[in-house]
């Protein structure tokens, strides 16, 4: 409104400022760590800043997509008759900047909340022997989360897709001395790498039937019915599949939360607000391919909403205040999905945006806690509100928001998903209103047993600060992100309020979308009684766990024992990782393709090696005697040779 | 007195001479295990050839009717110079190993 139409190179600039940023630590700067965290913020922040400047262009456009150039990425002409005949398509993949309302939304909220953790690493990892490697990951990571949203090609997302798994990968394993770190880089990476199998797939079965990666253009064929359904619906299928890796719902979730042994803030902006978000971003993008396919639809919505549900009843179990954080992550994305899957395009976007804020807020304060206390694990906490004030302040924001407490963010999204389920399907909904009531046990279970009571001492801090004897509150570089990420945490709810002549958000959102996708969504309006049910489950959610670890009522620890077999099958997270790692992985896996793997390796390829010696020690053997040397037997052999030619020649050839 | 002699000696007559003078050298440098048996052997296929040349000569037109008599010449000639080297050969052989039998000359056989 203020700016002009903000012109390519801007664009081009906010890819380019975090790969700047990377080369220069790399190149650069990297014995002068200090020099390394300054250069990430100033290259995300000015990236930020742009941002801005897009969102304002964005505005102006109503959400629809800026016109850009488009460039010629690949061209690779057939002419040969062979491959034509065989089918081969002479390859000619172009390239464009997409800039729409999603993908302007998606860059302020990575940029921003990228700027802010890069902050509260200063102080976070001010300690800590990599500090140029993690702020050079951290460019690379933020780098290939900002090209996941810049380009139009389906072949892009998925190239930039690989590269955020990568940083994900090294920022997972970041302490790699630490065998469980190792193990969790691998595991995420591995765990993500299945689901990205069915996005390649998806991908090759579009470019065979439509020949274009272009996704304006898929978008449009999936409306004019130009693909058959099966091709629609396998495509979409393979596309969520990518989708359940990346944002970690079931039955792909393994990994979220062991890849909590990464740094708090990696866990913050990577495994809370952007790179799991990339796969609801996936499908959202997508958006009117999965319109066009009803079995799809259904997939998404029940996959998220069995993910909702599963993921925060194991919330409630642990003990270790960032896998609390991180379950409850796999849950909202699930509540992400399940509005999806329910059409509720606006109502997921508008969740990924709040949950963005107030769970990288909510981890950041986890982190400043450990920062504090030396541990994750919440029984060793307890009283921090009287030491740790603003952290106190942040972290009961963040869960209020969580738990969808009016007027926090929070509220506002989770109303508007709830609103939509309640259309689509009531099964659904009714899961929703119960992980409504879970998330804000949970949520304020954390917040309990970490900040009242009294303190039960702590540890060694992971990343080898002096010990602290008493609990203190951090240094302000880590308290002022927390402080400013408060106030979208409490605010962005406002965005998109219901009913309201506004409504900006759903506005640039629907902008992003082509006319006939956006005329399809149906518009749940605030519905006054689903607000007034989730809000006082969530209280009732709330005062249940301020009677057992506030009152203590009934003591956890009695319950524990009541429910004994149950807790144990929720604590050891339903033993899916025992599922996966003894079933799949060793007897199916190992077993199976080890067993098969010798067997081919003795039978078939030295089979070929020795059987090939074999032949030709054989064949020798047997031609051996000709070769007698002597000249006579030669010369014998080629007179009779000579003469059975003759004869030959007699007999055959007519004169 | 020639034209009374060619008139009963036809050419398929000397062609005969000339394959069985060739298949009796053939023979003899075959199975002999004698060196100088083989080179005599190869003596007898080479004028055993000879024959063949000159009777072509002879007994068909050409417009060049001595190249056949030309072709003898040479191959006495080379003849010649084959059965010296050889023959010195066989002689430097002997020498060594006190034996012209060639299945005991095998020292390049493996």
């Amino acid at each position: 409104m203020l700016l002009p139409v903000v012109p390519e190179g801007v664009v081009w600039a906010i890819l380019l400022l975090p790969v700047a940023s990377l080369l220069i630590i790399g190149f650069v700067t990297k014995p002068y760590p200090r020099l390394s965290g300054y250069v990430t913020i100033a290259a995300i922040g000015t990236a930020f800043l742009l941002s801005l400047w897009v969102l304002d262009s964005i505005i102006e456009s109503d959400g629809h997509r800026l016109a850009f150039s488009s460039y010629e990425w690949v061209k690779v002409h057939t002419d040969n008759p062979v491959l034509q005949r065989l089918g081969g398509q002479s390859l000619e993949v172009r390239l464009a900047l997409n800039i729409d309302g999603l993908s302007a939304v998606m860059l302020v909220v990575v940029t921003s909340v990228s700027l802010l953790v890069q902050v509260y690493s200063q102080g976070y990892m001010e300690h800590d022997g990599g500090y140029s490697r993690y702020f050079a990951w951290m460019s690379l990571f933020t780098a290939a989360m900002l090209g996941l949203l810049l380009f139009d090609s389906i072949l892009m997302i998925y190239v930039f897709w690989e590269l955020v798994g990568l940083g994900s990968y090294l920022l997972i394993g970041f302490w790699f001395h630490k065998p469980s770190a190792a193990d969790a880089a691998k595991k995420a990476f591995l765990t993500t790498r299945l689901g990205d199998i069915g996005f390649l797939l998806a991908i090759l079965l579009v470019w065979t039937k439509a020949g274009t990666f272009d996704i304006p253009v898929l978008q449009e064929m999936a409306h004019s019915g130009a693909l058959s359904d099966t091709v629609i619906t396998l495509f979409a299928l393979g596309l969520f599949a990518g989708a359940v890796g990346k944002s970690a719902q079931f039955p792909l979730h393994v990994w979220l939360p062991d890849a909590m042994e990464g740094p708090t803030p990696v866990s913050a902006l990577i495994h809370a607000a952007t790179m799991v978000a990339a796969g609801v971003y996936l499908v959202a993008r997508m958006f009117p391919v999965f319109q066009a396919s009803d079995v799809a639809m259904t997939t998404v919505a029940y996959i998220g909403g069995f993910t909702a549900i599963f993921a925060a009843s194991m919330g409630i179990v642990m003990t270790d205040i960032k896998r609390v954080l991180a379950y409850s992550t796999i849950s909202q994305l699930g509540y992400m999905m399940l509005a999806l899957g329910a059409g509720g395009y606006v109502a997921a976007i508008f969740h990924l945006f709040t949950h963005a804020y107030f769970k990288a807020m909510l981890f950041l304060g986890s982190g400043s806690v450990n920062h504090a206390t030396g541990t994750f694990d919440m029984r060793k906490m307890g009283g921090l509100r009287r030491s740790m004030p603003i952290t106190w302040a942040t972290f009961l924001i963040g869960s209020l928001s969580l738990a969808g407490v009016f007027p926090l963010a929070g509220f506002w999204s989770k109303d508007e998903i709830l609103g939509t389920v309640w259309h689509d399907d009531k099964l659904l909904f009714f899961v929703a209103m119960a992980v409504v009531f879970m998330t804000a046990f949970y949520s304020f279970r954390a917040v309990f047993m970490t900040f009242e009571g009294e303190y039960r001492g702590g540890e060694a801090p992971e990343h080898g600060n002096a010990h602290h004897g008493t609990p203190h509150e951090s240094p302000w570089v880590m308290a002022a992100p927390l402080l400013v990420l408060a106030v979208p945490a409490a605010l962005a709810g406002f965005t998109n309020v219901p009913n309201d002549s506004l409504q900006a958000l759903g506005h640039l959102l629907h902008g992003s979308l082509p006319e006939e996708s956006a005329h399809a969504l149906h518009h749940a309006g605030f519905n006054a009684v689903i607000a007034a049910a989730s809000t006082a489950l969530a209280l009732a959610g709330i005062a249940l766990a301020w009677a057992i670890y506030v009152r203590r009522v009934v003591p956890a620890d009695d319950l524990q024992r009541t429910f004994g077999p149950v807790h144990t099958l929720v604590a050891r997270k339903y033993y899916m990782d025992e599922l996966y790692e003894d079933v799949v992985v060793r007897r199916g896996l190992y077993a199976f393709a080890t067993r098969a793997g010798q067997w081919f390796d003795t039978n078939v390829v030295d089979g070929a090696v020795n059987g090939a010696g074999a032949l030709t020690r054989r064949a020798g053997d047997t031609l051996r005697w000709v070769q007698s040397g002597s000249v006579q037997a030669y010369g014998t052999v080629g007179f009779a040779g000579l003469v059975i030619a003759s004869l030959l020649m007699l007999l055959l050839v007519e004169r | 007195m020639s034209s009374v002699v060619l008139a009963s000696v036809s050419l398929e007559n000397v062609l005969v001479i000339g394959a069985l003078l060739f298949s009796i050298g053939l023979y003899v440098s075959l199975s002999k295990r004698n060196a100088v048996g083989i080179l005599m052997g190869v003596e007898l296929m080479l004028n055993a050839v000879n024959v063949t040349f000159l009777a072509f000569s002879r007994y068909v037109e050409s417009p060049r009717p001595l190249d056949g008599q030309v072709f003898a010449m040479f191959v006495i000639a080379i003849a010649a110079a084959e059965a010296a080297v050889a023959l010195a050969l066989a002689v430097a052989v002997y020498r060594h190993r006190e034996t012209v039998n060639i299945d005991e000359i095998d020292l390049l056989r493996w």
